[in-house]
């Protein structure tokens, strides 16, 4: 398929049909509005249903059924929407039924501001609702990496029997970039024998959500964090870039990443060795990334747009909290290229 | 020998946890009864409520979703559309479809969403022990409203079979009860019907069951049959309050 030049709201909508969703629930939010508007007119054209939902609330319970269901289904908002939605997230997770969240962030906490942010990665990564849980979460720096992430995240749903959030941001929302729609799933992917289907001539099915015997909720939960550790295992993902010399690593993802990517440039200019660790799975968090070239790395630079969420999981990565330093902006406000600049040459000892 | 009557077979052999006197039991039994009638256990499926009827899902034998708190008309939702062929019913209380469902319920009826929703009225919050419900009747004694429900305090009931019949999308509203063998049977046509007028694709059907709570009424199961009649019937009367199929609504 050629490459086509497209806003990234409407590119996630896009590769959400690619890749075989038939069925949206959502509700309007800025920065994120075009997903909604795009798959109103697109989806039914494919056989698709587009539902918008009263509230944030009702979609994502719309969604824990179509999943339910059977179905390839999505669902998308902003910040304070995502919050919103986190009930029903934990319902999802819980069933351990596969669902898509797209998260276009935008400046919080309440109702915050309209522009980017990077601030609601402790409700992704940690669990925005109640009980033991977690979702993979995955972090695209580029309308291309959000289609291909949306793609995949069907196929990470249906195979681990998980929600999959796509944490983006409100700037990669709404720039447009050439993409196109080429991934192709590696997964086995098994049927849907669980599904809400009618039982027909066979046993009825049941997707349950109350284990009101502690000892079953308790072996409940241990078979969700037995499938947890085999996603820690196998799906951590990150892009070393610059890495093989360097001295010192940024930490960032998503739209910072691609301003401390330029920042890179400079400071190599200026003679440092410095490269970047950029998470692409942000849970599972690319611990394995440290493991290999913590023994070179005198400091890492998080940098993010927001007060520095992302730290604790560095720290616990490189198991050394002294070896960081963190530079962020938030509240909407996305930082410039110098500032980051200033930031790493003052880590890493001032002009050379 | 002949069978005169046995259990439906839409009802699995798990023992029901609900008090003597509940309606639950005997809704429960009609659900499945019209089901196995219409030839549509193998194709239903519940979405079922937080609340007493939380583990409907365990006596049904029939596909279901254990939803969250009044969220089930948008599971049902999600369901539905993804199996429009499917006869989707949702099974909630007055808390979780009155109070904290009530976005949810409004707005399926509106979408006129092909589905059915029984609801199951008694008055009070049943599960957690007695607490003031949004259809508790002025008076009423709840764990919440130690005094009996005063409005001017507690605010007012909510008639939610007479709200719904205002929106132009549901086909069919009826509200019915079971504190009498006569009742049962006008109960079982209203759940029948609404299915029916489901299958026809005509829009949302609504059966709301005015039924008891004799626990946490603190009634013997004969006393709490008879509130219903003197008490709870007089402010939720019962009768047709939409019907498209009838021509025109009451």
């Amino acid at each position: 398929m050629a490459k086509v030049l497209m806003k990234g709201n409407e590119a996630v909508g896009k590769a959400a049909i690619e890749a075989g969703c038939r069925y949206f629930f959502g509700y309007p939010i800025t920065p994120q509005s075009e997903v909604p508007e795009y798959l109103s007119s697109e989806l039914p054209k494919v056989g698709g249903v587009f539902v918008q939902a009263e509230s944030e609330v009702a979609a994502i319970n719309m969604v824990y059924g179509a999943a339910g269901a059977g179905a390839r289904v999505l669902t998308s908002s902003s910040s304070p929407g995502i919050a919103l939605k986190q009930e029903g997230i934990g319902y999802i997770s819980n069933a351990g039924l596969p669902a898509v969240i797209i998260n276009m962030m935008r400046g919080g906490p309440g109702l915050g501001t309209i522009q980017p942010g990077q601030a609601d990665y402790n409700m992704a990564v940690k669990g925005g609702a109640n009980g033991d849980y977690h979702d993979i979460v995955l972090a695209p720096a580029s309308v291309q990496e959000a289609v291909d992430m949306v793609m995949e995240a069907f196929d990470l749903a249906d195979f681990y029997g998980t929600p999959v959030l796509i944490l983006a941001d409100g700037l990669i929302g709404q720039m447009m970039e050439p993409v196109e729609f080429n991934y192709v799933c590696k997964k086995e992917l098994p049927p849907k024998t669980w599904a809400l289907t009618g039982k027909g001539d066979g046993e009825k099915h049941m997707v349950e959500n109350l284990v009101i015997e502690a000892a079953e909720c308790e072996a409940w939960n241990k078979r969700n964090f037995e499938k947890y550790a085999k996603i820690e295992a196998n799906e951590q993902a990150w892009e070393d870039y610059l890495m093989d010399d360097a001295e010192y690593a940024f930490v960032s993802y998503g739209t910072s990443s691609r301003i401390v990517r330029t920042a890179i440039g400079y400071l190599r200019e200026a003679g440092f060795k410095v490269g970047m660790i950029r998470p692409k799975t942000l849970w599972p968090f690319p611990v394995k990334a440290f493991d290999k070239w913590d023994k070179n790395i005198k400091k890492y630079m998080d940098v993010e747009m927001s007060m520095g969420q992302m730290v604790q999981d560095v720290a616990y990565a490189c198991n050394d909290k002294n070896k960081i330093e963190f530079y962020g902006r938030t509240g909407g406000i996305v930082p410039a290229v110098d500032e980051i600049v200033e930031f790493g040459k003052k880590v890493m000892g001032g002009d050379k | 020998m002949a069978v005169i009557f046995q259990k439906t077979k839409a009802l699995t052999d798990v023992k029901l946890h609900y008090c003597p006197g509940c309606a639950h039991g005997i809704v429960h039994r009609l659900v499945a009864e019209v089901l196995v009638e219409m030839d549509e256990d193998k194709n239903a499926i519940a979405a079922v409520p937080v609340g007493c009827a939380v583990f409907a899902n365990k006596y049904f034998n029939f596909d279901a979703i254990q939803c969250a708190h009044g969220r089930a008309p948008a599971t049902a939702t999600g369901i539905k559309r993804v199996h429009p062929d499917k006869l989707v019913i949702t099974y909630q209380g007055d808390g979780d479809l009155a109070s904290i469902g009530t976005a949810e319920i409004v707005h399926a009826a509106a979408r006129g969403e092909k589905i059915s929703t029984v609801f199951i009225n008694n008055g009070i919050y049943g599960m957690t022990g007695g607490q003031m419900a949004p259809t508790t009747l002025p008076g009423m004694k709840a764990t919440t409203a130690k005094a009996g429900r005063d409005p001017k305090i507690n605010g007012n009931p909510i008639r939610i079979s007479e709200m719904l019949a205002t929106l132009d999308g549901p086909a069919y509203i009826e509200r019915v009860s079971v504190s009498t063998p006569a009742q049962v049977t006008q109960a079982k046509k209203a759940i029948k019907k609404a299915f029916e007028i489901q299958k026809q694709g005509l829009g949302f059907t609504f059966v709301e069951v005015v039924s008891t709570c004799p626990t946490n009424w603190g009634l013997t199961p004969v006393k709490a049959m008879e509130f219903v009649r003197e008490k709870m019937i007089p402010y939720y009367p019962l009768g047709v309050y939409k019907d498209i199929t009838a021509g025109e609504g009451k």
